[in-house]
């Protein structure tokens, strides 16, 4: 084949794996758990901020990891693993403010989980019983786009109401309020994402507009089987160049240069200053989602080399190192094993939901006529009740 | 060419890309994971590793990009079949879908030609989560320029895909994704491929269908015989153009007929039909045209899709009351 083909680079035929480049991340903590200094960034909580990331860190691998069983149990129709991106998720999400907006995709069971969505609703999701189930306003957590890249341009106009509002750029007043008003927009994406023109439509949008948005662009390496090096032959973060938003590469496993650069670029856009794209590099140690098997596209000596990044560890290993949380580590290994109980249990109580009470979901007005269809959607049930009750096939 | 014995659906759709890459150099496969993963559904499985990577290409995640990019490269003689992952992924790619690739024979006066297939795992019963069960036919049925296949079966989907990819026209090719996996003889010879087909001879009813529905109504028309009622199935096979012979033809003996797709109601196929058959047939038809289809709803959480979709109790039920259709009160027959 004469090496310009258009499938020359494909995936299928690319080299032995050679492990990432790291040269340009942002890291703070090492893949062994320890602390290191970075000149762009620092990240400088107490013992128990240290704890908090950590819990949170466990318990989004539990959800994700109870997800996972609870499908291979049947129970759930499908789960996306977010196995190996806990850190990216909970390291940024711990970085917004109540009053913020995140925009997700999928898999970021961690972001929900630190925003405050019961994990519970997420197991809807994937069991068939609702399609989301919460309001975004509660939470600051918008739905999951299944979409992919939908998601950023709805960032984007949400970001452009925020501008409308006047909710960005109070920090500086003096009085306090502004930490209270102003606002920031989080959105959610994968290393597939960035090729949808959704997504690049919105980071035009972002720049012309100077919108408060930062772009957390998760890269795991594999858009299903499409590994990144079909979506792009630089690394992503250089996207941002081109529209002139400033970017930044940061180890996506590190949870802590995670909030630390989240915490600048969400400072910069609540202080008015316009939008940043994160890439944090990562690795999706799962599958795309229990119906995928990776071991058709990817080497196992991939994932190996992953493994020993892994993000949940190499906190562990830090605590472990300092010494003195004994009482608290413990404490959390019943958390989490009571969260799993919670979950296991819950899961069977997430009921199917009428199909009538579907037909006024459909619009704030329901249209007579599907008035009409729910109503013979009720009547058919009650055929069916009847034809329970009796033994009898009634037509 | 000699019986390929019985597969799939998938398997079939497999092998007549086989043929049609075997058939053309100028066929070439686009599509998200159709490559080395052969596919999320294993439908081009093996396919890259036989033909390269050149002409199965594993695309960047990108719909449009996918749809537009088939426009320049039929333009530039290439016979682009590109795969659309999900149904619901169809949309990102609608506009060059619609906008271009639709109009471009028309707008050239006829000099421009776009031999693309784009091919659709479509329809619910899988279990998905949201956008992977969406029916969205009429869509394109509805949008001139477009040319609309709906196999059903092993066979078809064999002859049709490489009927698809000979037409000089653009061809959308709705593959039943819930019936992948259902399996048939292929035989030797395609039907012709604009044309629908009786799949069960009945002189009391017609229920007309085509797609993941053909298996349903065929057994609906079984349970009906057991209770002495004989109904005749009717396979459109293709959405558009549509043959409406063979169903004028059985519903000017039955004077009764039912339209059954998993698409929502309002302005499937289905009202489409409705209007034909009554214009073609309306001094026979002792009932008004039934329809059943999903509701006039998005596509549901999946626990409820059993409920959408259309069943053989459903279906029955409407035949029925084509025999009293002085009745007002038949719950299942709406929708």
């Amino acid at each position: 084949m004469h090496p310009s083909a258009p499938g020359s680079t494909s995936p299928a035929h690319r080299d032995a794996f050679e492990g990432v480049d790291e040269s340009d991340l942002v890291r703070l903590l090492t893949p062994d758990g320890e602390r290191v200094d970075h000149p762009d960034a620092s990240w400088s909580g107490t013992d128990a901020d240290l704890l908090a990331l950590y819990r949170d860190l466990v318990l989004t691998r539990r959800i994700d990891t109870e997800g996972y069983a609870l499908q291979r149990h049947g129970e759930l129709g499908l789960w996306p693993p977010c196995l190996g991106q806990e850190a990216v998720q909970v390291g940024t999400a711990r970085a917004l403010r109540p009053q913020d907006m995140a925009f997700p995709t999928y898999r970021d069971h961690g972001v929900a989980w630190v925003r405050g969505v019961p994990p519970e609703k997420l197991l809807g999701v994937y069991r068939g019983t609702d399609l989301g189930g919460w309001d975004p306003a509660d939470h600051g957590f918008a739905l999951p786009a299944i979409i992919i890249g939908a998601q950023c341009l709805h960032a984007a106009g949400y970001a452009m109401g925020v501008l409308m509002d006047e909710a960005v750029g109070h920090g500086a007043d003096g009085d306090g309020a502004g930490d209270a008003r102003d606002t920031a927009v989080a959105v959610y994406l994968g290393d597939g994402a960035t090729s949808q023109g959704d997504t690049l439509e919105a980071m035009s949008w972002a720049a012309a507009f100077g919108l408060p948005l930062v772009f957390v662009i998760e890269n795991n390496h594999y858009a299903i089987s499409t590994a990144t090096s079909r979506q792009t032959t630089v690394p992503l973060v250089q996207r941002a160049t081109g529209f002139g938003i400033p970017g930044v590469r940061v180890d996506g496993n590190d949870v802590l240069a995670c909030q630390a650069v989240m915490e600048q670029a969400l400072q910069r856009a609540r202080d008015g200053h316009g939008p940043t794209v994160i890439e944090a590099v990562t690795y999706r140690l799962g599958a795309h989602t229990t119906s995928d098997d990776p071991s058709r596209y990817r080497d196992a000596a991939e994932s190996e080399y992953w493994e020993q990044r892994d993000p949940v560890a190499r906190v562990r290993a830090l605590l472990d190192a300092t010494g003195g949380f004994a009482t608290e580590l413990a404490a959390l290994d019943a958390e989490a094993d009571a969260l799993g109980e919670r979950l296991r249990a819950a899961c069977g109580g997430l009921v199917t939901p009428d199909l009538a009470g579907m037909f006024e979901r459909v619009h704030v007005e329901t249209p007579p006529e599907l008035l009409e269809q729910r109503d013979a959607v009720v009547a058919w049930q009650a055929l069916d009740t009847q034809a329970l009750e009796t033994g009898e096939v009634v037509r | 060419m000699t019986a390929l014995g019985r597969m799939s659906i998938a398997a079939a759709l497999n092998a007549g890309l086989r043929k049609a890459l075997e058939s053309d150099r100028h066929v070439v496969l686009m599509g998200e994971d159709i490559g080395r993963l052969g596919g999320v559904f294993r439908v081009t499985d093996g396919l890259q590793k036989d033909f390269g990577p050149a002409r199965v290409v594993d695309t960047p995640l990108a719909e449009s990009a996918i749809m537009g990019s088939a426009v320049g490269l039929a333009m530039r003689g290439f016979r682009p079949v590109v795969e659309i992952q999900f149904d619901g992924f169809v949309y990102p790619a609608y506009d060059q879908l619609v906008n271009q690739v639709a109009r471009l024979h028309f707008r050239s006066s006829g000099a421009v030609r776009m031999p693309i297939v784009v091919r659709i795992p479509y329809g619910g019963g899988i279990g998905a989560v949201e956008h992977h069960s969406e029916s969205p036919e009429a869509q394109f049925v509805m949008q001139p320029g477009l040319k609309v296949l709906a196999p059903a079966t092993p066979h078809d989907a064999y002859w049709m895909v490489q009927q698809a990819v000979a037409s000089d026209d653009p061809v959308v090719l709705m593959e039943p994704k819930r019936r992948y996996w259902e399996t048939g003889e292929v035989g030797d010879e395609p039907h012709p491929l604009w044309s629908s087909q009786v799949r069960r001879s009945g002189g009391d009813a017609t229920l007309v269908t085509y797609g993941p529905m053909l298996t349903t109504c065929l057994a609906a028309a079984e349970a009906a015989a057991e209770e002495g009622r004989e109904v005749e199935v009717v396979d459109l096979r293709t959405l558009s153009p549509l043959d409406l012979d063979p169903v004028v033809a059985s519903v000017r003996r039955t004077g009764r007929v039912v339209v059954v797709h998993e698409a929502q109601r309002t302005l499937g196929l289905g009202a489409e039909l409705a209007a034909r058959i009554t214009e073609q047939c309306f001094f026979h038809l002792e009932a008004p045209v039934g329809r059943v289809t999903g509701y006039d709803l998005p596509y549901p959480p999946s626990r409820l899709e059993e409920q959408f979709l259309p069943d053989v109790d459903r279906i029955l039920d409407a035949v029925d009351a084509t025999f009293a259709p002085e009745s007002d009160d038949r719950p299942g027959e709406v929708a």
